[in-house]
C-alpha cells in the first residue's frame, strides 16, 4: 500500500525559539495586532510504502526517533493518508 | 600518539585541524574520508568543523550517520579520544556521544569573532596544561552555537564536571555581554562522563600560532598530547 505522510517537527514549548520570536515581532510591528504567538517548525512530505497502515506508522515513528526529529529540543506529529498507487 | 581527522562533504576545517596537528604540535595525522568504515590505528579522532551536508535538516545531523561515524564510536566507547569542533561539536551531540543539542544563535546571526573563554575543568585530557580558571583567547564562528540542554541534565554536567569551557570576559567575568551566542549557562564546550570526549563550539586549530592572532587554542593540542604520550 502506499502512502503519504505529513510530518511536522517543532521545538518543544520548553525550549526558547528565537526564530519564532522574531517573525512575531515583525508581524506586530507591521501591523498584525492580532498575532499572540508563533512558533517556527520544519514540515516533511514523505511518501511511503508499506503492508498496512499501523506498518507505516510504525516505520514514521521510528523515522522521525532515529534522524527527522532531537528529541532533545524537538517534538514531532504526523498524519497519515493512503494514496491510489 | 597519532591522529585522525575526519573529512566530510562540507567539512572546512580539516586542513587546519590537520595543520595545527602535523605542523605545530607535530603528532602524525592522517584525514580519514566519512565513508570508509573503519578508522586506522590512532590515538585521536577529531571530527572537524564546517557544514557537512550543507547542514541540511539539523546541523551534525546527517553526518552522524555517515559510515565512519560507527567506528568513531566504537573508539570512544573503548576510551580512546576524540574530540569535534563546531561541526564537529554539533555531530557529537547528534550521535548521541555528548548531552545536549544546538539551537540557532539567540541573535540569529552568523558570529565570527575572537572570543574568550574560561577553563572550568583542568583535570581532563583536553585541559591538563592550563591553570584553574585560566582564560583562553580563541575565536568562533558558527551560527548555530546556543547550545541548549535542559535543567537535570545542566545540573548533571555541573555535578560530574563536564563543563570544560564557557565564554567569559578577557578577565574571566560571566554574563551575557560576553556570551555570543545564548548558550546554557555560557557554555562553550563540555566532555561526556568518561571524559575522553570534548565538543566545543571555539575553534582551538585557527588559533594555534601567533601568526593567527592567538596561540592559545594550541595548549589544548598540546593537553591532548601531554596526557596520551
Amino acid at each position: 500500500m502506499q502512502f503519504k505522510a505529513r510530518i511536522h517537527t517543532s521545538l518543544k514549548k520548553s525550549v526558547l525559539d528565537p526564530q519564532g520570536q522574531t517573525t512575531l515581532h515583525a508581524l506586530v510591528s507591521m501591523g498584525f495586532k492580532e498575532a499572540k504567538g508563533l512558533r517556527i517548525g520544519k514540515y516533511f512530505e514523505l511518501e511511503l510504502e508499506a503492508e498496512t497502515r499501523a506498518k507505516a506508522e510504525e516505520c514514521i515513528h521510528v523515522m522521525c526517533d532515529k534522524l527527522l526529529h532531537n528529541p532533545v529540543i524537538e517534538e514531532y506529529s504526523f498524519e497519515i493518508q493512503e494514496v491510489s498507487s | 600518539m597519532k591522529a585522525a581527522v575526519i573529512v566530510f562533504p562540507g567539512s572546512n576545517c580539516d586542513t587546519d585541524c590537520f595543520h595545527a596537528l602535523k605542523d605545530v604540535v607535530k603528532v602524525p595525522v592522517e584525514y580519514v574520508w566519512h565513508k570508509e568504515r573503519h578508522l586506522p590505528r590512532v590515538d585521536l579522532v577529531v571530527i572537524p568543523g564546517g557544514f557537512s551536508y550543507g547542514d541540511y535538516l539539523r546541523t551534525g545531523a546527517i553526518a552522524r550517520f555517515s559510515p565512519i561515524m560507527e567506528s568513531v564510536i566504537k573508539h570512544v566507547q573503548s576510551g580512546r579520544v576524540a574530540i569535534g569542533i563546531c561541526n564537529g561539536f554539533q555531530i557529537l551531540l547528534e550521535a548521541g556521544l555528548l548531552p545536549g543539542a544546538m539551537l540557532r544563535n539567540k541573535t540569529l546571526e552568523f558570529v565570527c569573532k575572537h572570543t574568550w573563554i574560561r577553563t572550568e575543568e583542568n583535570l581532563t585530557i583536553f585541559t591538563g596544561q592550563m591553570d584553574p580558571g585560566e582564560i583562553l583567547c580563541v575565536p568562533i564562528a558558527h551560527g548555530e552555537g546556543n547550545y541548549y540542554c535542559d535543567d537535570d541534565t545542566l545540573k548533571s554536567l555541573h555535578d560530574h564536571s563536564q563543563v570544560a569551557f564557557r565564554y567569559s570576559s578577557q578577565d574571566g567575568k560571566l554574563g551575557g555581554e560576553f556570551n555570543p551566542n545564548g548558550s546554557r549557562d555560557h557554555i562553550a564546550g563540555i566532555v561526556n562522563k568518561k571524559k575522553n570526549v570534548l565538543g566545543m563550539m571555539p575553534h582551538p586549530e585557527r588559533s594555534s600560532e601567533d601568526i593567527l592572532g592567538s596561540s592559545d587554542g594550541r595548549k589544548i593540542f598540546e593537553s591532548i598530547l601531554n596526557a596520551l604520550e
